[in-house]
């Protein structure tokens, strides 16, 4: 039954059901458990909540509108309604997460931040915040995706930021977030690793949903008040490591609406994979018959990713969320459609959730005249070449 | 299957030290080169004390460029954890073999599944080094049943408490990490080695060994100093990435051999 899953404190395993924990080698285990000690205090301590919302607020530009989607839904005959991240400073959810990891990091005394990126969004945005708190910062970024999102790059650079190129395995995020582990390793004492998504070990997973919870706490109340108090029908969200997803399910899981998150076909480690560890955590991995990692494959460098975040593989096994694919072409598709209904241009990732949609409306799957809350968790600038040249 | 094959770590490495030598620990990645079994014999002929097989990992973490560039090229000529246990199991050496893995292949496989490989392959010793005292209960059980020891990795920023805790869980000996950082070659030892390794043998009897880095003859005597051993690792397997044979292996092993021997 669904109605007792709660998405809540995972506690000092790192838990969500059999999913999570904290696979680390011995010499993170002592920053792990510091963080952990460090951001538990912070959650709980109402200055440190008020310095955070004041940046959400004031330089953030939160609270985020929630469009709806009037074209959009006389089309489609569903009621959509956009949870507009992709109008944040930086253009997407991940400001959220790094504004707080970015207070925390001060907390802890660390001078410097590393991360990793995929599409550059999480990057750009933690580049954003060590330019905005005074840290030194440098960014992994797989080799392929320094190539298709050039323009990340640049902005990365401009902030002050040092990105390094990953050469080794794929050369995509999941090496990327390799190396950003190793530099971890040997910079701990003045480092802090700032993880992009509701992945790696404990606490981040945990931590980084509760700071992307905002997304779904705005929404919920946004939809009530659109709504006369009633919540949607179905609320859905891409999915790489699953961190706007967290965010968003976070403010309906007590709901009754059901969650859907949408991975990128060649990326679906919920669809294809089977429970492994990799990154610090346990969760569904993309992985052969040996162990060893598979490539993900996507348009969306943001989704290629071949694991998911851990308390996803939880909401999955319990039957709480479900998980579902959308197509390269798909999702072309979806982007243009959305571009040209509603004037909205999304990222390739958030165009994932539409791409489902579309097909979920047409196939009866989702009942013509359903209420649909959709996190668009970022905008479609900085894709717009790879677009331009998939549409070519 | 009454008799377990292969050399038991702890007795073994106990009686090194009993006799006065500094334990040599060396390592091949299994299936980097066709000749990689000639290699592991080689090094053991020159001296070393046990051999750590690095079975490989697509996204091995705690490993420098060193170790990845051979973990990804032994993957690439198709290697695997029954392939490689398969070309040991013949093998008769007079020294304890231990594999050096990461645990997604442990997990995959199942804990009893790839113990029992292990076991039934003469390899006595297990090294994880991404799996932390806090999740390798479930593991612990199943190598032990298996006659498998898992040597655990103590690191410079391990606290005390947590380090008696450590010394006490780990089976075989304890592998004190000599930096803060990943394997790799290093132009001199870190200044964390002797702290570490002054720590872990007022923390514990079994065997301490220190590893990471060591590059040479000089380092390993400099890293032995406060230790019962080292651990060389990246070095050997830049010779072996670099097109150098068996024999020249051996020679690097018996160079580290004589200087710790000489002391």
């Amino acid at each position: 039954m669904s109605e007792q899953v709660s998405m809540g404190d995972p506690g000092p395993t790192g838990r969500f059901g059999d999913f999570g924990g904290m696979y680390v080698p011995e010499s993170l285990v002592p920053a792990c458990i510091e963080l952990e000690k460090e951001f538990r205090q912070a959650w709980a301590d109402p200055a440190f909540r008020r310095r955070l919302d004041n940046l959400l607020r004031d330089y953030a530009g939160r609270p985020t509108p929630l469009t709806e989607a009037r074209r959009l839904s006389d089309e489609l005959g569903v009621r959509v309604l956009l949870k507009r991240e992709d109008l944040t400073h930086t253009g997407s959810h991940k400001i959220n997460n790094v504004l707080g990891q970015g207070l925390l990091t001060l907390e802890m005394g660390k001078t410097r931040m590393v991360a990793e990126t995929g599409a550059g969004q999480h990057g750009v945005a933690t580049a954003t915040a060590a330019a905005l708190f005074g840290l030194e910062c440098v960014v992994y970024m797989g080799e392929v995706d320094t190539r298709r999102q050039e323009l990340n790059v640049f902005r990365m650079e401009l902030l002050g930021a040092e990105v390094r190129p990953v050469r080794s395995g794929s050369r995509t995020l999941k090496d990327a977030v390799n190396e950003a582990l190793r530099d971890w390793v040997a910079t701990v004492e003045t480092t802090h690793y700032c993880l992009g998504s509701v992945m790696g070990p404990h606490p981040f997973p945990w931590m980084v949903r509760e700071l992307q919870s905002v997304v779904g706490g705005e929404a919920r109340e946004q939809c009530r008040a659109l709504l006369d108090g009633a919540d949607p029908d179905l609320v859905v969200a891409c999915v790489g490591g699953g961190s706007n997803a967290a965010g968003t399910f976070a403010g309906f899981v007590d709901t009754g609406a059901r969650l859907v998150g949408v991975e990128a076909a060649g990326g679906s480690a919920m669809g294809h994979g089977v429970p492994g560890v990799l990154h610090g955590m346990r969760s569904y991995l993309l992985q052969d018959e040996w162990g060893q990692i598979l490539e993900a494959e996507s348009i969306s460098a943001g989704l290629d990713y071949p694991g998911i975040g851990p308390e996803h593989s939880y909401l999955a096994d319990v039957g709480r969320a479900r998980y579902e694919i959308a197509s390269d072409e798909e999702v072309l598709a979806a982007l243009q459609l959305l571009s040209r209904r509603e004037g909205i241009i999304p990222a390739l990732e958030p165009a994932h959730a539409l791409a489902w949609l579309v097909r979920a409306v047409r196939s009866g799957e989702v009942p013509l005249g359903s209420t649909v809350l959709m996190t668009l968790s970022g905008r479609g600038d900085k894709d717009a070449e790879t677009v331009m040249r998939a549409l070519a | 299957m009454t008799t377990a094959l292969g050399v038991a770590v702890e007795p073994h490495l106990r009686a090194v030290r009993d006799a006065g030598r500094k334990i040599l620990v060396t390592y091949v990645t299994g299936g980097l080169q066709p000749h990689w079994i000639d290699a592991l014999s080689a090094m053991v002929d020159a001296g070393a004390d046990l051999v750590e097989i690095g079975i490989p990992f697509s996204d091995p973490v705690m490993d420098g460029v060193t170790i990845q560039e051979a973990s990804s090229r032994a993957l690439a000529h198709g290697a695997n954890p029954a392939s490689i246990l398969d070309a040991i199991a013949p093998l008769e050496v007079p020294v304890p073999l231990v594999a050096m893995t990461y645990y997604n292949l442990v997990s995959r496989a199942g804990h009893r599944r790839f113990s029992a490989m292990l076991s039934e392959a003469g390899v006595r010793g297990a090294i994880l080094p991404d799996l932390p005292l806090e999740e390798s209960g479930p593991w612990e059980s199943a190598a032990a049943a298996s006659g498998v020891e898992t040597a655990l990795l103590a690191s410079p920023v391990t606290p005390d408490d947590r380090l008696g805790e450590l010394c006490r869980r780990a089976r075989g000996f304890v592998y004190g990490v000599n930096l803060m950082g990943v394997t790799g070659e290093r132009a001199s030892l870190s200044a964390t080695t002797r702290v570490l390794a002054k720590r872990l043998k007022s923390t514990t009897d079994k065997p301490v060994v220190m590893g990471f880095g060591i590059s040479g003859p000089e380092q390993a005597v400099e890293a032995a100093a406060e230790a019962d051993g080292v651990v060389v690792a990246s070095a050997l397997m830049r010779l072996f990435l670099d097109g150098q044979g068996p024999g020249a292996l051996a020679a690097a092993v018996a160079r580290i051999r004589q200087a710790l021997d000489r002391g």
